[in-house]
């Protein structure tokens, strides 16, 4: 089978569940007749038409809303967010509203909000926001960010017949960069279950997204440099957490380095850190680490952003800290 | 505001696109002589329901607000008498009269204020914040409402527009009012259905406050229905205190909306004569305003004198109505306050499909250890306690 990127496999997602079941239907600003910003919807309006590929207004709070009301209705509509950053002004809707839908009014809410996010690519404060943590805050959302091809075309298809609303992030920077062989036949990963990226019995690095290429090769060089053994676990989903899978790394090399691209400061790694606290304090040989983007709006420099988000040699540097503690 | 603060009747607006070339009048002239009746009968059950949960409220048997609705029973009655019962509506907190008449009941009604724990939302919401909405004819078809105002239209746009894209004979209506039109969702979602093309009519009832801020703190524009013009729909101003005008215009917009011609405006001219909540002394309301609006222009006065002088009702036969509907009311009101308030645990269940309840935090449950979801499953979780004793209890009756 030849490969494909991370960004085909999404689209291969969008075609593959739009062909099986017709109350799929995509909603966006540019992504019909321009194929969206970055043409991860290209194709879709020449097969599947107006009815079911709509270009909207520029109207992040209604794009959402009528995915809801349609999801209400027994639709399935999947929304493009045309860069992530642009999620807040749907906020209100998506938290207030979507979210709450099933536990207050017994509504079924079964739609999925996509787009490009995250940095490392000079996009500025306004195309490079990893705002997964203010999601993951509020019951009701799910939150998934995959790292591989593999990943993005199955939690697409799962993204897309989940029951409830989960909002799908998509690394912009991985977009064409990163490319995997699909699965044959019917390609569905679990929302929920994490990933072992690379076993390893001296520490653990727990991570997502971009960042888990960064501690990919932070792996590498630490075993090369350091003869250290690194286990790396992509989370793949952010809501639910997989407990299970955190406790597993933990109990298996007792030391935690937390690594993302989010900032520090309310980011997903103080959750994980204090559900590793309740959940397998006595594995613990060290206390857990983090290494995250520092707390400053993204801006737009290579000299600025570089040194604003994790890279690889932080992931080391922690690693290190960590080994020896 | 001089108008209003007259009572008087609203004057037609001039400026935007009227619905259709229909004769006005001639919708409510179709109305058969039960239909008049149904209409003075909802508008009724409306004002006695609510002066019932004044009675509750002051014996604190009403958990949180009271939103009264009094001097509005028109507009919400007979704007929502002009769907069909396939079709979806979208309430605000002063269209109780609409959701009864989608079928909403006076003992949910009650249930939902009361907090008990077989209310429509099992006590997670409150007051007529609640819904049966989905395929037509298995669900009523009101949507349950949020606090956060304008956030109606765009689900509103899309719930219409799935109607739209299945082909289903069904149109929507959501209720907006005059503060909501400020808000960023009311734009975004009107400007989307009117662009899609949906079978949308939004009906925005100026009751001259949102909460303590007049009309005039709230838009520069002489109507609101002249914010139709700026969205290429047609739109029309009623008096909504003669629910006979207000049946008229709005069967008027849904019938444009059922040819699939799109979205309509509608501006209904009526008054809240009551605060935004019970709480709310009105301080900020001139002296002698609210006093006016109830001597000269209350809805079920108007109406009483139009079915006996103009329409032919015998007046013994609307006073077996307001009978019936006390006894619909007193009934309601017993079954309400016997219902049991709910289980703490199931505030738990149900915020997704699938987990479908949460596991309680370690410090509540009293065991420890179970992190796994398979331990989790184990457990049990995922019962309504209140479904789970009712099972018990039915299959016992059985043996």
């Amino acid at each position: 089978m030849a490969e494909v990127t991370y960004l085909e496999a999404i689209r291969e997602a969008l075609f593959e569940e739009m062909e099986r079941d017709a109350d799929v239907f995509c909603m966006g600003e540019d992504i019909g007749a321009y194929g969206g910003a970055f043409k991860v919807t290209e194709g879709l309006l020449a097969k599947y038409g107006e009815q079911r590929v709509i270009d909207t207004p520029i109207s992040e709070t209604a794009i959402v809303g009528a995915a809801a009301g349609a999801a209400h209705m027994g639709m399935r509509p999947v929304v493009e967010m045309q860069f992530i950053d642009f999620i807040a002004n749907a906020y209100d809707m998506l938290t207030n509203y979507v979210a709450t839908a099933r536990y207050r009014a017994f509504l079924p809410c079964p739609m999925v909000v996509r787009g490009p996010s995250g940095g490392y690519v000079r996009g500025g404060p306004f195309h490079s926001q990893n705002p997964e943590a203010g999601f993951i805050h509020t019951p009701g959302l799910k939150v998934v960010y995959p790292s591989t091809a593999e990943d993005a075309k199955g939690l697409m298809k799962a993204a897309i017949r989940d029951e409830d609303c989960v909002l799908f992030f998509e690394h912009k920077y991985l977009y064409r960069r990163i490319k995997g062989t699909m699965p044959a036949g019917d390609h569905v990963v679990p929302i929920g279950k994490a990933r072992v990226a690379r076993e390893g019995t001296d520490l653990s690095i727990i991570t997502y997204a971009a960042t888990v290429w960064k501690a990919l090769e932070a792996a590498e060089q630490l075993e090369k440099e350091d003869g250290l053994s690194v286990e790396v676990v992509d989370l793949r989903t952010l809501a639910p957490l997989d407990d299970e899978a955190i406790v597993a790394t933990v109990k298996k090399t007792n030391r935690v380095l937390i690594v993302h691209e989010d900032t520090r400061t309310g980011g997903i790694a103080g959750e994980l850190t204090a559900r590793i606290n309740e959940m397998a304090f006595a594995w613990l040989d060290a206390p857990v680490l983090r290494v995250t983007a520092h707390d400053i709006p993204l801006p737009y420099a290579p000299a600025l952003e570089d040194f604003v988000l994790p890279q690889t040699a932080d992931v080391v540097r922690a690693a290190r800290t960590l080994a020896a503690y | 505001m001089a108008s209003r603060a007259k009572g008087g009747r609203a004057a037609p607006a001039r400026t935007a696109r009227p619905l259709d070339d229909d004769t006005p009048g001639s919708a409510a002239a179709r109305l058969t002589r039960e239909q008049q009746l149904e209409l003075y009968y909802w508008m009724r059950l409306t004002r006695t329901l609510e002066e019932r949960l004044v009675a509750l409220y002051r014996q604190t048997k009403v958990v949180g607000g009271l939103f009264r609705s009094l001097g509005q029973e028109a507009d919400a009655v007979g704007s929502c008498f002009a769907l069909e019962q396939r079709d979806v509506m979208s309430p605000l907190i002063r269209n109780l009269g609409a959701m009864l008449v989608k079928g909403a009941t006076p003992v949910e009604v009650l249930k939902q204020y009361m907090a008990k724990g077989d209310s429509p939302t099992r006590g997670r919401e409150l007051n007529i914040h609640f819904g049966d909405v989905g395929a037509a004819g298995k669900t009523r078809g009101f949507l349950g409402q949020i606090s956060p105002l304008g956030d109606m239209v765009p689900v509103m746009a899309g719930v219409t527009l799935s109607f739209r894209m299945r082909g289903e004979d069904r149109v929507g209506l959501v209720y907006v009012g005059d503060g909501a039109t400020s808000t960023g969702a009311f734009h975004e979602g009107i400007n989307f259905a009117a662009v899609q093309r949906c079978p949308l009519v939004v009906v925005i009832e100026n009751n001259g406050y949102a909460y303590s801020t007049p009309t005039s703190k709230q838009t520069l524009a002489k109507s609101f229905v002249d914010k139709a013009i700026g969205y290429g729909i047609p739109g029309e101003r009623a008096d909504g205190n003669d629910v006979l005008a207000v049946y008229d215009v709005t069967k008027r917009a849904v019938d444009r909306a059922r040819r699939g011609e799109g979205v309509s405006l509608i501006e209904l001219m009526t008054y809240r004569r009551k605060g935004h909540a019970e709480h709310d002394n009105q301080s900020y309301v001139p002296e002698g305003e609210i006093e006016r609006w109830a001597r000269e222009n209350d809805p079920l006065d108007r109406y009483l004198a139009r079915l006996t002088t103009e329409l032919g009702f015998d007046p013994k036969e609307l006073a077996a109505v307001d009978e019936r509907v006390r006894r619909e009311v007193d009934a309601a009101t017993d079954v309400a306050e016997a219902s049991p308030f709910p289980e703490p645990l199931d505030a738990l269940a149900g915020v997704y499909a699938d987990p479908p309840a949460a596991r309680p935090l370690w410090y509540r449950e009293g065991i420890s250890g179970a992190v796994t979801s398979s331990e989790r499953a184990a457990d049990g979780w995922g019962v309504y306690k209140a479904d789970a004793k009712q099972e018990s209890k039915i299959s016992q009756e059985d043996a």
